[in-house]
């Protein structure tokens, strides 16, 4: 069993209620309980706090050791409004103030929160929404397809905007300037050397060291948010499930979650199961595939084609059985598309048993090769004060001792019928995050066998309504790069009018500037395949 | 050391013909060589953009540097950089961030050379189509000559379009004048 020690930091957050009463006691104005439209389904605590008091309530929050973790908007004419997510011990509290849709501002929670640095200049790109006291004016995810006084996610700006046939780089993003003898600076992106998504990485280095690094990402905008507006939930699960590929189960199940919360509809407990056993599949076909690229960026090559031999054979099977490699398209509103028949399960378990001997074998010799160690220990470290301060998450706060874990956290059907061991470390080097995944397909080879063992007989999905009223809902999923959400917003036609994925990449990109002070360029590849942030689940 | 060496010599060699199954595996080796020695001599660069992708594309690029597939056995290996490339394999419902990023790309990469849309989203836009994020397909960009459908296409899959786009692909000097 785990521990109070080993909780760690959260351990000592208050529980929702008892924020809400800090805020009450810091002449925070709370409205509670609400109920039709103005509700929202899901597992959070929601509460209504004025424009005024926004950046108090983070300030309070902060002060309490709380995690921060979304902001986004929703243009609701005549008013826009503005969501908060915060984790605390027992779960979420969610903040929402209206704002007016013209002139509306809000004081910025980035002071207290660094991690909310990104997101909310995202939503001021987005929406329009002023963040006084923001310590970047610059803009985040807007390059040169839309203009400064357009807001993509205000219902008056049409899906086609009015782009220009050739949109034009975006050379002029200010970035920060570092001066001195023998500072030299590197550019590097969009298109990257390897086999990567796009982004612009701006090294300030002397000699081989790094000085700072600053991420300009934004490439791979392709505008889901306002894609997904107009789609039934079939579609909008066939859209989450492509906001990043290679979560594409998390994305799609966050997603699902939250439309079923905002409908009612309750999941049934063999799709709750599958789901599970997806997830837990995505995230050891990931931790192989990266495991392998961690050590390739060091030379170490046996890793590499191990792993990916591996990261192979399990992809051959998710194929076999559910139909797609990257199991796409198997989680759907209601459930799960493919059921597991007698011969499935055992070759699931036999999948389990060869590849049990398998990392036994490969990861105990990664965790101890000396020259592979030499290169991946102490290099690029994230102290546990930058991981919490950042509001890290999934791996990368776990290397650093923030062991933070939804499933265990805040457990969502079926883990809230399990034990699930969270591995972490404090070293918050490439190595620990290498070991804490390493140890973390181990405890999910655990996890499955248990789903497998246990998976309840009946229907792998549920009926949705046909008719329902105006509704709103949350999903909370832990998937293989740590905590993901999902906002879903349904009209009364069953359409969906705002729909907000938050990848932790969010999260974790920050931690990558964080870490590389001091690192030699030639480990930035190292430190970058280590994080792991995904380029599409952040661009949107 | 040793027990590297010990499961590198318990592994083997897992390289598959291909297609895994029927007859056709043998065909497509032979055939894949074939076209590629005679336009672009024995080997060929490949440089990957992902112009809008969601990843999925990427990692069953990924998957084609496997044991199991081994594209480099046919002469076939991915580069750093466009020009060092003799093929571009474009993935993504071209981003309106990146249309400038794919031309540039395409400009650097030398003559002849050949350009494959990866995916459905390059094919069409996919899921995300034209909007005033995105392009859509590959297409409206740069000019394609082959599309490979699929969300993602598999390594197999791709593998054998490549033997296709080679098969109809006019001499190389001619390249160019056909654009």
């Amino acid at each position: 069993m785990i521990s109070q020690a080993d909780l760690g930091w959260q351990s000592l957050s208050p529980d929702t209620a008892t924020l809400v009463q800090l805020f009450g006691e810091a002449g925070i104005v709370v409205r509670e309980e609400f109920t039709g439209e103005s509700a929202i389904a899901g597992a959070v605590h929601l509460i209504d706090i004025e424009n005024g008091d926004w950046g108090r309530a983070a300030e309070v929050a902060a002060a309490k050791r709380v995690r921060w973790s979304a902001v986004w908007g929703e243009h609701v004419p005549p008013r826009i409004d503005v969501f908060a997510l915060l984790a605390c011990r027992n779960g979420h509290l969610l903040l929402r103030t209206h704002l007016r849709e013209t002139g509306g501002s809000l004081p910025s929670q980035t002071p207290f929160y660094p991690g909310a640095d990104r997101p909310e200049r995202t939503v001021a790109d987005m929406l329009g929404v002023v963040f006084t006291g923001h310590p970047d004016g610059r803009r985040w995810l807007r390059h040169q397809a839309w203009t400064e006084n357009q807001f993509p996610l205000r219902k008056e700006f049409p899906l086609a905007g009015t782009p220009t046939p050739a949109t034009p780089p975006d050379c002029l993003y200010p970035f920060r300037e570092v001066s001195g003898d023998g500072v030299y600076e590197i550019p590097v992106g969009p298109v990257h050397a390897g086999i990567i998504e796009p982004g612009h990485f701006r090294f300030q280095a002397m000699g081989e060291d790094i000085l700072s690094l600053e991420e300009h990402l934004g490439y791979v905008h392709k505008g889901i948010e306002k894609v997904a507006e107009g789609r039934d939930v079939w579609g909008l699960a066939r859209l989450a499930g492509r906001v990043s590929g290679d979560s594409t189960v998390t994305h799609c199940w966050a997603a699902c979650q939250a439309s079923e919360a905002a409908l009612g509809v309750g999941v049934p407990k063999r799709a709750a199961f599958i789901r599970a056993i997806l997830a837990e599949r995505e995230r050891i076909a990931n931790h192989l595939g990266d495991i392998g690229a961690c050590c390739n960026d060091v030379g170490f090559a046996f890793a590499h084609a191990q792993c990916a031999r591996l990261r192979e054979l399990w992809q051959r099977d998710n194929r076999l059985l559910f139909g797609h490699r990257l199991l796409m398209d198997v989680v759907i509103p209601g459930g799960v598309r493919r059921d597991l028949d007698r011969a499935g399960i055992d070759l699931l378990r036999e999948a389990n048993t060869r590849l049990s001997a398998e990392v036994g074998e490969i990861l105990p010799l990664l965790y101890e090769y000396p020259s592979l160690q030499d290169r991946l220990r102490t290099t690029g470290e994230l102290t546990p004060k930058q991981a919490r301060a950042l509001g890290a998450l999934g791996y990368v706060a776990r290397a650093s001792g923030e062991c933070w874990d939804l499933r265990r956290d805040a457990p969502y059907a079926p883990y809230d019928g399990m034990v699930v061991t969270v591995p972490h470390c404090l070293e918050g080097d490439a190595s620990g995050r290498v070991r804490v995944r390493g140890d973390e397909i181990l405890v999910s080879l655990d996890l499955l066998e248990e789903l497998l063992n246990k998976l309840p007989p009946g229907e792998i999905a549920a009926t949705l309504p046909t008719t329902h009223a105006e509704c709103r809902g949350i999903g909370l999923v832990e998937g293989w790069r740590g905590e993901t959400v999902a906002y879903v917003h349904l009209d009364g036609a069953g359409r969906v009018a705002r729909y907000f994925p938050r990848d932790p990449s969010w999260l974790n990109w920050p931690t990558l500037e964080a870490m590389i002070h001091g690192v030699i360029v030639p480990d930035f590849p190292l430190c970058n395949k280590s994080v792991n942030g995904s380029y599409s689940g952040h661009d949107l | 050391m040793f027990s590297v060496l010990e499961k590198l010599f318990r592994t083997g060699c897992l390289t598959e013909d291909l297609p895994p199954a029927g007859e056709e595996s043998a065909e497509l080796t032979a055939a894949c060589r074939q076209e590629i020695t005679r336009v672009f001599g024995r080997s060929m660069a490949i440089r990957m953009v992902d112009a809008g992708s969601c990843n999925g594309c990427e990692l069953e690029m990924h998957a084609l540097n496997n044991c199991f597939n081994d594209i480099e056995r046919f002469g076939l290996h991915f580069v750093a950089s466009p020009r060092h490339a003799d093929l571009l394999l474009v993935t993504g419902p071209v981003s309106r961030h990146m249309q400038d990023a794919l031309k540039r790309t395409y400009d650097a990469t030398p003559d002849p050379k050949l350009v494959i849309a990866m995916g459905d989203c390059a094919a069409d836009g996919g899921e995300f189509g034209v909007s005033y994020a995105s392009v859509g397909a590959v297409s409206n960009v740069i000019p394609v000559d082959l599309v490979i459908p699929g969300c993602p296409p598999t390594p197999v899959r791709l593998l054998q379009a490549i033997t296709t786009l080679l098969g109809r692909c006019p001499q190389a000097g001619k390249t160019n004048e056909a654009r």
